[in-house]
């Protein structure tokens, strides 16, 4: 039944605002920026939405505030949020209600400024309260912990790690837009300021600002947009704690289920996938998601990536624009895993395009390692 | 601190603190599953069973992960703790930076901040 949500809808219009700094602009604007943006890419009139998706770090009700400031009444909305992985979740969302027929022009957005508002992660989650007395910093103390089970149980190092923050700055090297360039070896990840073991300031993700947007419609709509049509193909979440206490093997995330979901609405195996972009908020993410997605055997996500296998030139293109490590990281990156794999898709990524896109895996992940939502994204030729 | 007392009807949250506030570690119990519950809940996560009773915690564990939060103003921990009734809970270990993953532990009550918590301190080296 779920298999006739595939190629049913499109992304036909994609807008980014203000990403890296934008000093002296709200998240709001930068949203709006994004959108307008997205509008123009895809040839549909701002009063033509009437499917809005959004989550947000700092509004409390993201469908509201966003239809205030656009000025739009849409027939079906949805503020689904968990955290970074909403964007995976809205594409899920917004196909059904597109198939549904509850709405003909679908808007995912985001838009955030918390590098130029207070250089630090704008998070909206609230304290658990069984782990308040220990002061855990929300949220590196949960992914440090993961790492630090995962090197003890599969004699994964700081090296395997490092090797994901070097690959992913390499293809940032390659990305005029990605927030952080130029030359990054193990030994300067090695080195950095140690945070919470075993993740330094260079195992973690940057703190941006920067404003996100995407136009879905039905396919047989898409078809006639001016841009090649970037096809939906499937969606799956996984969500199995909150807390990170509550995650049942800190080696093992919710992927393990979401991933197999939707490459079974999809129709797809590994071998079909040509670009996996995964959210890297911290160096140990990218391991746990090429495991839990079938990448590479559980526990294998160190050695794997080693010699360059994720970098360019790499056997697998991992996160190419650079990722949240390197690329840009405003609060919530999951919007930003849909606007890289579009470009990819459509053959528009410049100097980092890899060669052949087809089909792209898109993989978000939200609160401490908790939301867990992959998504198929295809070209015409899949369909 | 919390003026709630074991005697008053108040939720799990609030009577697992004023246990706490009496120097107590008590964890839930479901007789009829054989669960041990953390934290507490006024259900069995899961299968729903409500026959949840306090019963004093073993205070026994092993660390199962660590990390030390790095900072300007000091270093302090934060571990993950399989108490031997089987739940996880959140906690520190309070005698030493760090401690090596697989340790046995014992539960001690101190106060963070001016909150009675549970923390723990090592007793024995790696199991082999």
């Amino acid at each position: 039944m779920s298999g006739s949500l595939r190629g049913q809808t499109a992304i036909i219009g994609i807008g980014q605002a203000g990403v890296g700094i934008a000093t002296g602009y709200s998240a709001l604007e930068l949203l709006g920026q994004a959108t307008i943006s997205a509008l123009k890419d895809a040839g549909v009139q701002l009063s033509e939405i009437d499917g809005l998706f959004a989550a947000s770090s700092s509004h409390a009700f993201p469908t509201l505030s966003v239809a205030e400031y656009l000025g739009i009444r849409p027939t079906f909305f949805d503020g689904t949020n968990v955290g970074g992985s909403s964007f995976q979740m809205h594409l899920l969302q917004a196909s059904l209600a597109l198939q549904a027929g509850l709405c003909n022009v679908a808007l995912i957005c985001y838009g955030s400024n918390q590098s130029s508002a207070g250089k630090r992660l704008v998070s909206m989650s609230e304290a658990q309260w069984h782990e308040t007395p220990y002061q855990p910093r929300h949220p590196i103390s949960a992914y440090a912990l993961a790492a630090s089970r995962h090197m003890h149980q599969y004699g994964t190092t700081r090296e395997m790690l490092a090797e994901v923050a070097v690959s992913a700055r390499h293809w940032a090297n390659l990305n005029p837009q990605a927030c952080a360039r130029g030359p990054l070896s193990i030994d300067q990840v090695m080195s950095a300021r140690m945070l919470s073991d075993p993740l330094s300031t260079a195992d973690c993700c940057l703190v941006t600002d920067g404003g996100g947007a995407c136009i879905m419609v039905r396919a047989e709509r898409a078809g006639d947009s001016s841009k090649n049509p970037v096809y939906f193909l499937g969606a799956a979440g996984a969500q199995w704690h909150r807390s990170i206490v509550a995650m049942p093997d800190l080696t093992v995330t919710a992927a393990s289920e979401s991933g197999p979901r939707a490459m079974k609405m999809a129709g797809i195996t590994h071998a079909d996938i040509d670009l996996v972009m995964l959210y890297d908020a911290f160096t140990i993410n990218t391991l746990l998601f090429l495991e839990d997605l079938g990448f590479c055997p559980k526990g294998e996500g160190g050695r794997f990536v080693q010699n360059g296998r994720i970098a360019p030139g790499g056997e697998l293109a991992v996160n190419t624009n650079g990722g949240g490590l390197s690329c840009m990281h405003p609060g919530m990156y999951g919007m930003f895993l849909i606007i890289e794999a579009v470009q990819q898709i459509r053959g528009d990524a410049g100097e980092r395009q890899l060669p052949k896109v087809d089909i792209a895996l898109l993989h978000g992940n939200g609160g401490t390692l908790s939301s867990q939502v992959t998504a198929i994204l295809g070209s015409a030729v899949t369909l | 601190m919390s003026q709630t007392s074991v005697n008053a009807p108040t939720g799990p949250q609030a009577e697992y603190q004023a246990f706490l506030d009496e120097g107590r570690f008590m964890l839930q119990l479901s007789p009829s599953t054989g669960r041990h519950v953390f934290y507490p809940r006024v259900l069995v996560p899961g299968s729903g069973e409500t026959d949840l009773q306090w019963v004093p915690a073993s205070g026994l564990g092993t660390l199962y992960a660590i990390t030390v939060n790095r900072s300007r103003a000091g270093s302090y921990n934060i571990a993950l703790v399989d108490l031997d009734e089987g739940p996880r809970m959140m906690s520190r270990i309070v005698d030493r930076e760090t401690a090596p993953i697989g340790c046995r532990l014992q539960a001690h009550i101190a106060e963070l901040d001016g909150v009675k918590a549970v923390v723990f301190r090592q007793i024995d080296q790696v199991q082999p």
